[in-house]
């Protein structure tokens, strides 16, 4: 059985519809809303801030600190208790290593940069969503970055390759596999992979061709949030 | 230890180690022993190099979850014990255990290793569930793939506890004899980028000098069912597909050994 048409109607490598904005929080050095399909991600950077505990400061240059968070009315089923779990904490970490690598906290030695995501509705992507607003916030907040992280979910339902899944996709009766995935513009190097699911070598070589395609749309559409905010400004 | 952190990542580059191995070879010994806890439904010690671990299979019944009414189920903790290494201190599981925990439970949950359909009992009433619990004795490094495969061979050797038929109390001290239905074994193998040279099997100083890692969860099809990128520095498409090459065939290798460590002990 082979996955011909798409549960929502898109093309294979088709994303969902994406709305960004950049500083929709006042009060946050940096800020985005990020919506892409039914998920909906806002994010905002706190910093360069002093970092406590004290013992935590690293002399030589700034640390990333990011907290990615599901509120509980937000997913798909039941009621997520709040607090965070294993699933928040590692994602926040992946997400921290996705976007520091292109960070430079070398000017702001024993501070912290405190980024916050939180989702009030989700429909698969969420990790993917999260980077893409933290990107657009971080730089949004002016902390110096080598490059913008874009990020989306690839991969494969019954076979298919295809692009930026829906809850829908990650669930359908078959054999899928979910691999969220975040890149550079230049040199489209990837600072996040993770997959679950089942795929050979071939198709996953597949899926990561069409997130090199996908994230430069992202990119361009990070861009424009912020070239908007700043020419309202 | 930052002098041979530094001599690790000059080494790297000329495609050395510090201890002499070559860039994909695991230490010596890698032993696999089975039922090494009575209490447990199912254990395994896996030693790779001075890197000792262990699993435990503890089984319970319990009401399935409301969305998979016809189904048991499998979940993997990981400690990290503070007698293990100087790095760790007393208290709940922090970041590092819960990634391994997660990445060794994915590994086996998405290759559909165990048929969670037979788990079942009386369907939205009683069904079995499976804990995994990962503990290290002695931290050397590369616990992604020792605890893989402790899981692994724990896993095989578990069996189901006996069952009263009358209170249907489960009596821990009388095994039955029947194992898990396992469909698949997965395995973990974890490639480390060091100074742009691959690497698998790191000791603990290898890898607090690593740039990126992937660890690959393959089934004995050579399929992939889990990855995971660490560490903060980014990899190209083209690294990304020598890593898993890389992954893929070193599975087939501690997949030699662990058949030959289980034939041993029988």
């Amino acid at each position: 059985m082979a996955y011909t048409k798409r549960v929502d109607g898109r093309k294979f490598d088709e994303l969902r519809p994406i709305e960004a904005k950049a500083g929709v929080i006042p009060n946050a050095d940096g800020s985005a809303y990020f919506k892409q399909g039914n998920t909906i991600a806002y994010a905002a950077v706190y910093g360069p801030r002093e970092m406590f505990p004290k013992f935590k400061q690293n002399p030589k240059k700034g640390i990333l600190r990011c907290f990615y968070s599901m509120m509980p009315f937000s997913g798909s089923g039941e009621r997520i208790r709040p607090g965070g779990n294993r699933r928040s904490q590692e994602i926040s970490m992946v997400m921290m290593n996705a976007l520091d690598s292109v960070v430079d906290l070398s000017a702001f030695p024993n501070a912290v940069v405190d980024v916050f995501v939180d989702l009030p509705q989700t429909d698969a992507g969420t990790r993917c969503a999260a980077i893409c607003a933290a990107g657009i916030a971080l730089a949004d907040a002016g902390i110096p970055m080598k490059d913008i992280i874009s990020s989306v979910a690839v991969g494969q339902v019954d076979g298919t390759v295809v692009a930026d899944l829906n809850y829908n996709e990650e669930a359908y009766p078959a054999i899928v596999s979910d691999i969220p995935v975040a890149m550079t513009h230049n040199g489209k190097l990837i600072t996040l992979l993770q997959m679950d699911g089942e795929i050979s070598k071939a198709d996953l070589m597949k899926a990561l061709e069409m997130a090199k395609i996908a994230t430069e749309k992202i990119y361009e559409i990070q861009k424009q949030a912020l070239k908007e905010k700043f020419t309202k400004e | 230890m930052i002098l041979n952190k530094e001599t690790i990542y000059q080494l790297a580059s000329q495609g050395k180690r510090l201890d002499g191995r070559g860039l994909l070879d695991y230490r010596d010994p890698i032993k696999v022993d089975l039922n090494i806890s009575w209490t447990a439904e199912g254990s395994a010690k896996v030693r790779i190099g001075n890197t000792v671990v262990m699993a435990g299979v503890k089984m319970a019944i319990e009401k399935p979850y409301n969305d998979t009414p016809d189904e048991g189920g499998i979940s993997v903790n990981a400690e990290l014990l503070p007698l293990s290494s100087p790095n760790y201190e007393p208290g709940p599981p922090g970041i590092k255990a819960v990634e391994l925990a997660r990445v060794t439970d994915r590994g086996i949950r998405e290759s559909k290793a165990i048929d969670v359909k037979k788990l079942c009992i009386t369907p939205g009433e009683k069904a079995w569930f499976v804990t995994i619990d990962l503990i290290t004795i002695n931290d050397s490094g590369n616990l992604f793939d020792a605890f893989a495969l402790a899981a692994l061979a724990a896993l095989k050797s578990a069996q189901f506890p006996k069952v009263d038929p009358t209170t249907g109390a489960i009596d821990y001290h009388t095994k039955t004899g029947e194992r898990l239905p396992l469909l698949k074994e997965p395995l973990v193998v974890t490639v480390y980028k060091i100074n742009g040279s691959f690497i698998v099997d790191p000791n603990q100083e290898e890898e607090g000098a690593y740039d990126a890692r992937l660890s690959v969860a393959s089934d004995e099809r050579g399929i992939i069912s889990a990855l995971q990128k660490g560490g903060n520095e980014p990899l190209s498409i083209e690294e990304i597909s020598q890593m898993v090459d890389i992954a893929l065939d070193k599975a087939k290798f501690l997949r030699k050994i662990l058949t030959s460590e289980l034939k041993m002990r029988d």
